[in-house]
């Protein structure tokens, strides 16, 4: 791009002042200072680079064409007022699981449970960086750098340099509970950037809960790296509200007969962008990426950027994305699957759907798929439609009222998304969720 | 109970009238049937009534138990105590049959100002009702009428309408699909129904099912008008000579 050729030239004196492009990461590097780091210094320094050298994205990138970088390139978010967003998020209340609170990104000890778990290491970022020798001083940064190819994504990059805190966990053996991570918003105008490190040893077991509200702008970034047999289960909701804005980023490394499912339920996304970028290293790997979202009024705007590799034989992957909107929302789906020479026997699957619950709203997919291996089974699917009046008719004479009708529809749109989310009663849970939600905006 | 007068309907799209002057009245406690070629215009009658979009009333009335039809949403129809059963049933996936039934069962009790029924209630009774539509559980469980077979979707239609006591209940070709056992299974749900306050509206182009359920009154439609009406000795005519002999004498009355 020509942004970075400019960033990379060297400052001398007298040169040509540097370019928009250039000042404009400049601010936002200044904006946000970097953290004070010892584990993770090298890493920080290594992803400053990278990011230097890609440059902020500019709407010609050729995956930002759909969704505007510049709220996220802006030096600062606009301040959210703390009661924009209402609703404690209590999604998994009725959980037993380990809770990690970060508060405007940073962990809040008192907040959070004990971190002692059976067959879990648990650590702040925080905490775990200020000792040179600790693990994540390698693992840190590791998924995102390979991640940045052959797509490069410059959020990811900025997150992994000025992260702030971030959840480091190394999975030993079955988890004795889900571990939850809860964000909470306390300053109006954070700018929230935090980076979560996963490990998960051969044969380990993890759930992984994720919700809460971010800050006024969130850039998360998630790097999950999984050993022969290792399952992990991401089960997130984002309820961006109006008028936030979120960059989150799932990195993920899949080794042999390992599982990684992560599951996503987004509401009302004001300008949210989701990279989930997953590699099937290992034979009889497998990966599921899937997303349940709903969208109501022209200020919302959710991106779903997803690009799976496939690399061992014999891989699994599912991609299944369900988009709702209404009254001008906008959905975006960018959903690749690479398959690697020598990756036989892949089955990859991919099925990206929006359901327009009106004409102003509008639903942006770009499919890909590219193979270099001859003895693959992969498909993929796309489509846009409104409600099926006859299944809509056939509710009614039943004497279902018309907007308890559309939102059984709805549901039973989401139904396949939703299936991706393997325990029952956190699947139960969810859909509890969307029904109220979508009752609650049934009017109009 | 259910009046229609004059009744004219025509697409609202292409504007092509479907219906031309239908007058039919069903008292309470009678069963009427109708029969009549493909295209005739039964099942848009049907649908006309209980309310479905894409149609224009150009001319006449339709009432159940004096309220207008026509003036309801299909929703507060059914809640008036009208009932259709489709010609084809509409698969809905990801919506559960027990979850649908029990959202309309007590959707309807609600409009009717009634109390809704415990999920303890409500399960004892589909228990009993689709036990004796031989519909198993694990049919229940599974999405509205998908992956059901032609009968099983038929037979799910009478359990709705076991379950939902309408007043008025309308069968488009509720018999067609099925099989002789199904059948009797069928007209025993309808039997089992009738009562001096409900009365039913039955689409049929066989004799057979009018055996088992016995009609008061036999209608015969041809291009979107009622042009005779008789006893049951009617279906058997239709059965034994085709509707050539009817139509021929209506055309020379
Ligand atoms: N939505 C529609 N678009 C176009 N034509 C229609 C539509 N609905 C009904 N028709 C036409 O109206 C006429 C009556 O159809 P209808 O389904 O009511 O007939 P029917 O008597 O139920 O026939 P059958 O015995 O085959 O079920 C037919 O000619 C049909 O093609
Ligand atoms: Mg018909």
């Amino acid at each position: 791009m020509p942004e970075a050729a400019l960033i990379q030239t060297p400052a001398v004196e007298g040169a040509p002042r540097p370019s928009p492009a250039a000042q404009q990461l400049q601010a936002r590097l200044a904006a946000t200072p970097r953290p004070r780091a010892r584990a993770t210094d090298a890493a920080r320094t290594d992803a400053l680079d990278r990011l230097s050298a890609q440059g902020l994205p500019g709407p010609r990138h050729e995956y930002w064409r759909y969704t505007d970088p510049a709220p996220f390139n802006a030096a600062a978010p606009d301040p959210v007022p703390l009661d924009a967003v209402t609703g404690d998020p209590t999604l998994f209340a009725g959980v037993d699981k380990l809770r990690l609170v970060f508060v405007d990104g940073r962990f809040d000890a008192a907040a959070s449970d004990d971190l002692s778990l059976a067959g879990v290491e648990v650590a702040p970022l925080s905490q775990a960086d200020a000792q040179a020798d600790h693990w994540v001083g390698d693992a840190y940064g590791a998924l995102e750098k390979q991640g940045q190819s052959p797509v490069s994504r410059p959020f990811a990059a900025l997150n992994t340099a000025i992260a702030t805190d971030g959840a480091v966990i190394r999975v030993t053996g079955q988890a004795a509970k889900p571990v939850q991570i809860l964000y909470r918003r306390s300053d109006p105008a954070a700018d929230v950037t935090i980076h979560h490190v996963l490990r998960l040893e051969p044969g380990a077991d993890l759930t992984l809960l994720e919700n809460g509200l971010v800050g006024a702008r969130g850039n998360i970034v998630i790097e999950a790296d999984l050993a022969a047999g290792a399952k992990l289960h991401h089960v997130a909701a984002h309820r961006a509200g109006v008028p936030r804005v979120s960059n989150i980023h799932l990195f993920g490394r899949v080794a042999e007969g390992a599982s990684l499912k992560s599951f996503a339920l987004s509401v009302d996304g004001r300008h949210l962008r989701t990279e989930s970028v997953i590699e099937l290293l290992g034979d009889d790997a497998v990966a599921h990426v899937a997303c349940a979202m709903l969208g109501d009024g022209a200020a919302v705007h959710q991106d779903d950027t997803v690009f799976i590799t496939h690399t061992g034989l014999r891989g699994e992957s599912r991609q299944v994305f369900k988009k709702v909107l209404k009254n001008g929302a906008t959905g975006v789906f960018q959903g690749k699957i690479l398959v690697r020479p020598g990756a036989q026997k892949t089955d990859g699957y991919q099925i990206s759907q929006a359901l327009l619950l009106d004409e102003n709203s509008q639903y942006l997919a770009k499919p890909e798929l590219e193979i270099y291996a001859d003895d693959v089974k992969c498909s993929h699917g796309s489509t846009t439609g409104a409600l099926d009046e006859t299944a809509l008719f056939y509710l009614r004479s039943r004497g279902v009222p018309r907007e308890r009708a559309v939102v059984l529809l709805v549901l039973s749109f989401l139904a396949d998304a939703l299936e991706e989310v393997e325990d029952e009663a956190l699947r139960a849970e969810i859909s509890d969720r969307l029904e109220e939600w979508l009752t609650a905006r049934a009017k109009g | 109970m259910l009046q229609i007068n004059n009744l004219h309907v025509a697409l609202e799209d292409e504007g092509k009238q479907i219906l031309k002057g239908v007058t039919l009245t069903v008292p309470a406690g009678q069963v009427h049937a109708i029969m009549g070629p493909n295209g005739s215009g039964k099942s848009t009658l049907s649908y006309v009534l209980s309310g479905r979009d894409g149609y224009e009333v150009t001319e006449g009335q339709a009432t159940l138990e004096g309220h207008d039809l026509l003036e309801m949403e299909p929703e507060e129809r059914a809640a008036a105590g009208l009932f259709l059963a489709f010609q084809y049933p509409v698969e809905i996936p990801g919506v559960g049959n027990m979850t649908f039934l029990r959202t309309a069962v007590n959707a309807q009790r609600k409009a009717r100002g009634e109390e809704e029924l415990s999920a303890g209630e409500f399960l004892k009774l589909v228990r009993e009702r689709a036990k004796a539509l031989d519909i198993d559980a694990e049919m229940l469980k599974r999405p509205v009428n998908v992956g059901f077979s032609g009968g099983e979707k038929k037979r799910n239609e009478i359990l709705q309408m076991a379950m939902l006591e309408p007043r008025m209940c309308i069968l488009d070709e509720t018999d067609s699909g099925l099989d002789v056992d199904a059948m009797r299974l069928v007209a025993q749900g309808v039997n089992a129904l009738r009562a001096p306050d409900r009365s039913f509206l039955v689409i049929t182009h066989y004799q057979r099912l009018l055996d088992h359920i016995v009609p008061d009154v036999v209608h015969i439609m041809f291009d979107g008008r009622i042009v005779k009406s008789g006893g049951p000795e009617l279906a058997l005519e239709v059965e034994q000579n085709g509707y050539a002999d009817i139509l021929a004498e209506v055309a020379d009355a």
